[in-house]
């Protein structure tokens, strides 16, 4: 399996995910619009707190809903099922045939993806929020090196979750339910929903116990400033181990499936 | 017409329950589904309870307050989505051309559709919206009047016909932008988001964007204004609470004549 394979997967999960345009714009319209929203709520909650909460000022934190609104779709944060669609329509057994290990084979395509919805699906919202609330964003140029670096990293740790929960369809055939669980969840634990600075601590204790921090929360700190120095060693350094790890879970599994598998029908 | 009557409403009645059973045949994924929406549903009050947990207002309404505009919100939308979320796989039935199939019968296209998946799952969500208002209520002292009464009792069918409307204005811009649910997805969604929260917490133009072209801060935030004698932000007065039913009667005019103008303007997707 030479590198050249890898990116061959790679620049088609890019231009897979490239090629629908207006699909692209329209759902940088929604982000920008939940911002609007977010920013909002935020923006009060924090007057509310008497101007800071959890590490944030204001400005901190409609840095931090911008960012976030921006990183969803490369992040993608939401529903991904296409393993799970070709387990039940049996077209796992095609993939299993290719000479590319099948982590891989899905992985270095949703790399792609990540890398192409970047800057298309997040420089409209980080527009949009610039042009209305205000964006203070660092200045130091290492926090976008180090922050798009936690961004490639987070998209990692964000498909080998994925990855997991649609290997569960080998076992559960209809996965739809476990699919919105994870959904629901990852939506509150990766801090999309609020910062996971402001859970109450027997939340943030369960949180800092998952990867779901090592999503959005560890590129969001960055690029936001918020995390910065030899600090930003420490939040690659999870980000790292829970990549690490939940790509190895994934092997672990999907050798397991590899056994269970049945394919239906003929 | 009137001859016609019977015959029709036999026909809905056998399209609504063919499909109402079609739902529980699947026991399990039926009970996956209504977990599901309960789940989305919860995840949504986390939202609120970590704000509260931090703060003591939020756009002028203490925990209480804000209980009883979830709820509202809540139910409101789940009752909504359930009876009108079919309109958005408008995209899908577009695209696939299934529309067309639609068009021939002799059934207006709109019913069919509505009528093509009332989702039970959703009951899930309306269940998680019951038992917050409910709190909400018991938590906030309401001075009860009669009116009051019938205002809580209006307000979540209320909630559910405005939201009905945007799903339907919403399935209508379908016709003219391909595909558009990505862009539609901000305004449906967005409304049910923006109906869980103070209007007052949003900026001014977001607040007029929410009340007066989406008409969210009527499911919920100024129906709970009303009900607890609050008085409201500047340009949203609380005796708006009292209008929801004509604000949903006046969005169903406006997002039926989006709906006609645009099944006139569908020419088939070559199908």
């Amino acid at each position: 399996m030479g590198a050249r394979a890898v990116l061959a997967l790679v620049r088609a999960g890019f231009r897979r995910h490239t090629s629908y345009r207006a699909a692209i714009l329209g759902g940088a319209a929604t982000n920008s619009m939940f911002g609007l929203l977010r920013a909002g709520i935020v923006t009060a909650t924090l007057a509310s707190a008497g101007g800071h909460l959890g590490g944030y000022a204001a400005a901190g934190g409609i840095a931090y809903v911008w960012i976030s609104q921006a990183l969803v779709a490369p992040l993608q944060i939401f529903t991904w099922d296409d393993l799970a669609v070709r387990v039940r329509s049996g077209d796992l057994a095609v993939d299993l045939l290719r000479p590319v290990d099948l982590q891989l084979l899905y992985g270095a395509q949703d790399l792609g993806r990540a890398l192409a919805l970047t800057l298309p699906r997040g420089l409209p919202p980080l527009a949009v929020g610039a042009l209305t609330f205000g964006l203070a964003l660092p200045t130091d140029p290492r926090a976008y090196l180090f922050g798009l670096t936690a961004v490639v990293l987070g998209a990692g740790v964000s498909f080998a979750c994925r990855y997991l929960v649609n290997l569960s369809a080998v076992w559960l055939l209809d996965v739809r339910g476990v699919l919105t669980l994870y959904v629901t969840v990852t939506g509150v634990l990766c801090g999309l929903v609020v910062p996971v600075r402001w859970f109450p601590p027997w939340l943030a204790t369960v949180d800092a116990a998952t990867p779901f921090p090592a999503m959005l929360q560890a590129p969001a700190d960055i690029l936001t400033g918020r995390v910065h120095g030899t600090a930003v060693a420490g939040v690659l350094a999870v980000q790292v181990a829970w990549l690490a790890a939940m790509l190895a879970a994934g092997q672990l599994v999907q050798r397991a499936a590899a056994r269970r598998l049945v394919v239906q029908g003929g | 017409m009137v001859e016609a009557a019977p015959g029709r409403t036999a026909a809905y009645r056998a399209i609504l329950g063919a499909r109402l059973r079609s739902q529980l045949v699947y026991r399990t994924s039926f009970a996956l589904d209504v977990a599901g929406s309960t789940m989305v549903a919860l995840t949504d009050f986390v939202e609120v309870y970590v704000i509260f947990h931090n703060v003591p207002t939020l756009g002028g309404l203490d925990a209480a307050a804000a209980f009883l505009v979830f709820g509202l919100g809540t139910l409101g939308f789940a009752l909504g989505n359930a009876v009108c979320g079919e309109l958005d796989g408008m995209p899908q039935y577009i695209r696939t051309g299934t529309l067309e199939v639609l068009l021939l019968r002799p059934i207006p296209l709109l019913a069919q559709i509505i009528t093509g998946d009332v989702r039970l799952k959703r009951f899930g969500g309306a269940a998680v919206g019951v038992v917050v208002l409910v709190v909400g209520l018991r938590w906030t002292h309401v001075h009860w009047t009669p009116a009051r009464v019938v205002l809580v009792v209006i307000s979540p069918l209320a909630g559910a016909v405005l939201f009905g409307a945007v799903f339907l204005a919403a399935g209508a811009v379908q016709f003219w932008l391909v595909d558009a649910a990505d862009v539609t997805d901000g305004f449906t969604y967005g409304s049910a988001y923006a109906a869980r929260y103070s209007s007052a917490a949003l900026p001014l133009p977001v607040r007029l964007l929410f009340a007066f072209v989406v008409p969210a801060a009527f499911t919920a935030y100024l129906p709970a204004l009303a009900l607890l004698g609050l008085p409201g932000p500047p340009w949203l007065p609380a005796w708006l609470g009292w209008c929801a039913p004509g604000v949903g009667v006046l969005a169903w005019g406006a997002a039926l004549l989006m709906w006609r103008s645009g099944v006139r303007h569908y020419t088939g997707a070559g199908g």
